[in-house]
């Protein structure tokens, strides 16, 4: 019996070693690449009003015709209040909106992928959308549980050349990896695309199943074959620095507001052309949509220098 | 699920209204009066003067006690029943100091949100010298019926002086401790009309419930309970509510700024609006490029012709 027991915990002794090993080797690998390639703009902002009105026509037009979004939105069948509320509200706003599912859903039109595994659908996804982009030249990737004002995400990317590597939303650090956050939504360019689709025949460093003991996020398995891409997350915010991509609520951002700066709540709190906002119920998505598109005070004008017009058919923005 | 390709020539139809704000606020004076007590000054009427309280000519604070807030005292005690006293007592403290400072008198309750630029919008067109009265257009009890006590109502210049005079003639008296339909009441004694305050698409500015009892679509259903006293046809959904909405009622003090965030902060980019209250502005361009995408439109240099 002793005999038999000191054999065990030699074998668990060396596996556990084994394994801490193979892990650190692991991110010893991922870190070193990261060496040699430079961090152009860690925070990315719109435009600049005074720099817009400088612009030449030709100019505007150009970026007029770049700043087309394609919206892949990743759904599951228990998501399915969600899925209808994005249908029914945001997704609307998009150039072109596409549903991915795990599996169809008689109740509402998607493209199935017919996949269990995030990552693996993730991937799909992309592949799918990179190859149906027509002359679209931006993408956003987000869940239905998420809010998106698109008019705002083009305000953001409007100046950015999409034949460049962009990978833009809310970043967060896991290690060393700078990742932008799913549940706030994920912007990406034609050429992050094309770059995504290259690096996902790379079975090594960006695998469809993941080889690690433990299973990492899409969010961080993205960003990791990004970086071999040599494309970095950036941060999107405003002018003033505040954050755009939120997966908080409207109500839960206010109220921690209210606890930080009672003077001064709504200014302190998110911006005004905020992209996107989460975890918020189907009639607070319903009240946001108003909030957003209808509800305003009269007389106030705005000389934007882009006009986007409401989507056809759509009785609630 | 492209956006809307729209063939333009050389006039385009716009609302701009860049002037609007400042000119009204001057020619369609609003005095508020917000219904409070003592126990609420923290928990909810310090979120009123911190988002829409300002946006009033003036703003009074009406509560059992006057204090630093500032309140204004009234000679009532607190309490549901003595509501309708409360009113009276404000109106005629109003009526006293403040007759001739606006021209339409506003009562709202301590968590109502208003949108004050839409209030005088919707009484630009009206003469604060008749005897009007607006807000949420109620049906039982009174004859001609009632406006919503939540959702905040407004008494042109005439209607003031006809409801304080009612109460100095003895024609008005103090008959209920229900305050909205005992104004109501007075009101139809003294011969004030019943504004309508819908919208031209004939959707409601004033709502006495906040926007999630009424924006989520329904299947068409009998009228649920919040609905049942409604003088116009209730509508459930987007078509509930205008674009312009003047007030939501029972809005906590991180709603309220919530609204104030929707209202007057949150915005999409370059979004053309839908709904056009005013549609017989034109714009004249000077110069202008139009890009023929889909639906993306680079307009420069615009210039306003009110016709």
């Amino acid at each position: 019996m002793m005999y038999e027991g000191s054999s065990f915990m030699k074998g668990m002794i060396l596996g556990g070693i084994f394994c801490l090993v193979v892990s650190f080797f692991e991110t010893f690998n991922s870190g070193t690449h990261s060496e040699g390639h430079e961090h152009l703009h860690h925070h990315l902002k719109p435009v600049s009003k005074d720099e817009l009105e400088k612009l030449s026509e030709s100019q505007m037009s150009d970026w007029t015709l770049q700043v087309r979004v394609y919206c892949l939105i990743m759904v599951t069948p228990k998501l399915l209040v969600h899925w209808a509320t994005a249908n029914d509200t945001w997704s609307k706003h998009c150039d072109k909106s596409v549903f991915y599912t795990s599996e169809s859903s008689k109740v509402l039109e998607a493209v199935d992928l017919q996949e269990q595994d995030e990552w693996a659908r993730l991937r799909k996804a992309i592949r799918h959308a990179y190859e149906n982009a027509g002359d679209l030249r931006w993408f956003f990737v987000a869940r239905p549980t998420t809010f998106a004002i698109i008019e705002n995400l083009k305000y953001l990317v409007l100046d950015k050349d999409p034949s460049q590597p962009f990978y833009i939303g809310h970043t967060e650090k896991s290690g060393e990896l700078d990742y932008v956050e799913y549940d706030s939504g994920i912007v990406l360019s034609y050429e992050t695309m094309r770059r995504l689709i290259e690096i996902f025949k790379d079975v090594d460093r960006c695998p469809e199943r993941g080889n690690a003991l433990w299973k990492t996020p899409e969010e961080t398995q993205l960003a990791t074959c990004l970086k071999y891409s040599g494309v970095f997350a950036e941060n999107g915010e405003d002018a003033q620095g505040k954050g755009l991509f939120n997966k908080k609520s409207v109500s839960s951002l206010i109220s921690d507001s209210m606890g930080q700066n009672p003077a001064d709540v709504v200014e302190a709190c998110c911006s005004d052309m905020a992209i996107t906002f989460g975890g918020m119920s189907q009639s607070q998505i319903q009240v946001l949509m108003y909030g957003v598109y209808r509800l305003r005070p009269y007389g106030h004008d705005f000389h934007d220098s882009l006009t986007f017009l409401p989507p056809k058919d759509s009785d609630n923005d | 699920m492209s956006l809307s390709v729209s063939k333009l020539n050389s006039n385009i139809l716009i609302a701009e209204n860049r002037r609007a704000a400042p000119e009204f606020s001057q020619k369609v004076r609003v005095l508020c009066w917000v219904m409070t007590q003592p126990k609420h000054l923290k928990s909810r009427t310090q979120h009123i003067r911190a988002t829409w309280g300002k946006r009033c000519n003036i703003v009074l604070y009406m509560s059992s006690e006057v204090s630093d807030f500032p309140t204004v005292g009234l000679n009532v005690s607190e309490g549901r029943s003595q509501l309708y006293w409360k009113t009276i007592r404000a109106f005629q403290h109003i009526h006293t100091h403040h007759l001739d400072d606006a021209d339409w008198f506003l009562k709202a309750d301590d968590d109502t949100f208003v949108v004050l630029e839409n209030l005088r919008y919707g009484l630009s067109k009206h003469n604060a010298e008749e005897p009007l009265y607006f807000g949420r257009r109620f049906t039982p009890f009174i004859a001609q019926g009632y406006m919503s006590g939540g959702a905040g109502y407004v008494l042109s210049k005439e209607a003031l002086r006809r409801f304080v005079k009612g109460f100095a003639d003895g024609l008005c008296t103090h008959n209920t401790e229900t305050e909205d339909v005992g104004l109501g009441k007075c009101m139809e004694t003294m011969k004030v009309q019943m504004g309508d305050s819908r919208d031209v698409l004939g959707r409601q500015t004033f709502h006495p419930y906040p926007p999630d009892y009424y924006l989520p679509r329904q299947t068409p259903r009998p009228r649920p309970w919040y609905l049942i006293y409604e003088h116009y046809q209730p509508v459930e959904g987007p078509g509930c509510c205008s674009d312009l909405a003047i007030s939501f009622h029972y809005i906590d003090a991180v709603q309220m700024h919530t609204l104030e965030y929707y209202t007057y902060h949150l915005r999409p980019y370059g979004y053309k609006y839908r709904f056009n209250p005013n549609v017989k502005i034109q714009v004249r361009q000077e110069k202008r490029w139009l890009i023929q995408t889909l639906g993306v439109i680079h307009l420069k240099r615009k210039e306003l012709l009110y016709v």
